[in-house]
């Protein structure tokens, strides 16, 4: 693999195709888990986990599995591996599982795992889909940690808060309080408040993109033509 | 063509089938590697939880470890075979903390602890696992509110059969706006945990409370003995 390929995969992963932007996959854990930063950044990361394992399991049996077979298959392999994970953090990190609950098993029901086996694993080999995995979760962490700071900002005026449910008692003085006295704010907490956020979030980024593109293109045409997105 | 077609699904229900045994035997793998472990970390969550209810003053003896089986019943809503663990104050019976199951919370089963004071009143209770729905039914946790502890101090005396309801229902219990179903079942859960302890509060504390009484005799004289 080359730099550039790799380069492409983390661009494609983090900023271009980005899971929870552009592509729009995995909306239910995004909306639903995105209410404070430390959730929000734990589901990310078993996402991520799952992707990368879901990623280089698919690449590896891609040339052994019947083409009318793999979806079955995809979707096989990403609920061993998702069970997995959750008994290994019902294991080994308890607290942090006691928090994430019911939203691990969920992660086989996000879109944007199966998507990606199909899209990009099943053409692709072991390390690409791996390091695909990876950006596509990282991608996809990124929005659902700023989703949830916030949301979390807007409807509690703290972050971090929950953190000492991951790290014990001890790591309570990292949670910031943003706005002291703050009332909260309903809406930001519950789904429509994602909704919105996550609107804003897209219009930004769609934002960011046009404004690159009109730089790009102004020696030529002088800032005549702004070309569509 | 036919033969050709018949010969293909056989073919990819083989494979389906392989992949799927392949499957089941990493999962009984892990579970099985996992297993001892998880239950370990439930039981620390457990007896953390208990700390957190039975109070320091009520007990002197080695709670945690003076514990005894409870077979299943309706009233305490459990299948398999539960714990009891038994304060003493100077050896006498002071407080017994009991699991119960709500079998009918918005997600299932909802697993608590309850601790109660020799005579009937409740001294806390708390929510092992549960599945119900985030940002709605989960303020029963103590992480998440302070609700659960609406049942300190309750006892069948304080509280008549009717008041074991939430408000709307005509009770005298609070609850919050958008999740009625979860404590319509933790209530009922502990009005039954309560009415089992007052069944069951004598033989709870002896050595084995499943026992029938005759057969306790030869361990009620070792006890003394001691």
């Amino acid at each position: 693999m080359t730099t550039q390929e790799i380069k492409d995969i983390f661009s494609n992963g983090i900023w271009k195709q980005n899971a929870g932007l552009v592509q729009l996959l995995g909306l239910c854990p995004l909306l639903a888990i995105s209410n404070s930063v430390v959730n929000a950044l734990s589901l990310g990361l078993a996402t991520t986990l799952v992707m990368t394992l879901s990623g280089s399991g698919v690449a590896a049996i891609r040339e052994v599995i019947p083409n009318e077979a793999r979806i079955p298959v995809y979707v096989l392999l990403i609920a061993v591996l998702v069970t997995i994970v959750q008994f290994l953090m019902n294991a080994y990190v308890h607290a942090l599982y006691l928090v994430l609950g019911i939203f691990i098993p969920l992660i086989v029901t996000n879109c944007i795992v199966l998507a990606r086996a199909e899209s990009f694993a099943s053409k692709n080999g072991i390390r690409a889909s791996a390091l695909d995995g990876i950006a596509m979760g990282l991608g996809l962490t990124l929005i659902i940690t700023i989703l949830g700071a916030v949301r979390e900002i807007f409807g509690r005026g703290t972050l971090l808060s929950g953190i000492d449910l991951v790290f014990g008692e001890s790591a309570k003085f990292m949670v910031i309080t943003v706005i002291p006295d703050y009332q909260g704010f309903l809406l930001a907490v519950l789904p429509p408040g994602a909704f919105i956020a996550l609107g804003l979030l897209i219009a930004l980024k769609n934002w960011i993109d046009l404004r690159a593109t009109q730089k790009a293109s102004k020696p030529d045409i002088s800032g005549t033509a702004i070309p569509a997105i | 063509m036919r033969r050709t077609l018949a010969k293909a699904s056989f073919h990819t229900a083989l494979n389906l089938l392989f992949f799927t045994m392949i499957g089941t035997a990493l999962l009984a793998l892990t579970y099985d590697l996992t297993r001892d472990t998880i239950a370990r970390s439930e039981e620390n969550e457990k007896l953390k939880l208990i700390k957190q209810i039975v109070p320091v003053s009520a007990y002197d003896n080695a709670i945690m470890k003076d514990t005894a089986p409870l077979v299943a019943d309706t009233l305490l809503g459990n299948d398999s075979e539960a714990t009891v663990y038994r304060g003493r104050l100077k050896t006498q019976p002071s407080i017994a903390v009991l699991q119960a199951i709500a079998p009918d919370g918005y997600g299932g089963n909802i697993k608590l602890i309850i601790a109660i004071h020799f005579d009937g009143r409740i001294s806390g209770v708390r929510v092992v696992s549960h599945l119900e729905t985030p940002g709605l039914g989960d303020y029963i946790e103590i992480a998440k509110n302070n609700w659960i502890n609406v049942f300190n101090g309750a006892s069948l005396e304080s509280h008549q059969n009717k008041d074991w309801k939430v408000k709307k229902d005509g009770g005298t219990f609070d609850y919050m706006a958008g999740a009625t179903i979860t404590p319509r079942a933790m209530i009922k859960a502990v009005h039954k945990a309560l009415q089992y302890y007052r069944l069951h509060r004598d033989k709870l504390f002896e050595d084995n409370p499943n026992a029938p009484p005759n057969l306790d005799k030869t361990k009620e004289v070792k006890e003394k003995r001691e």
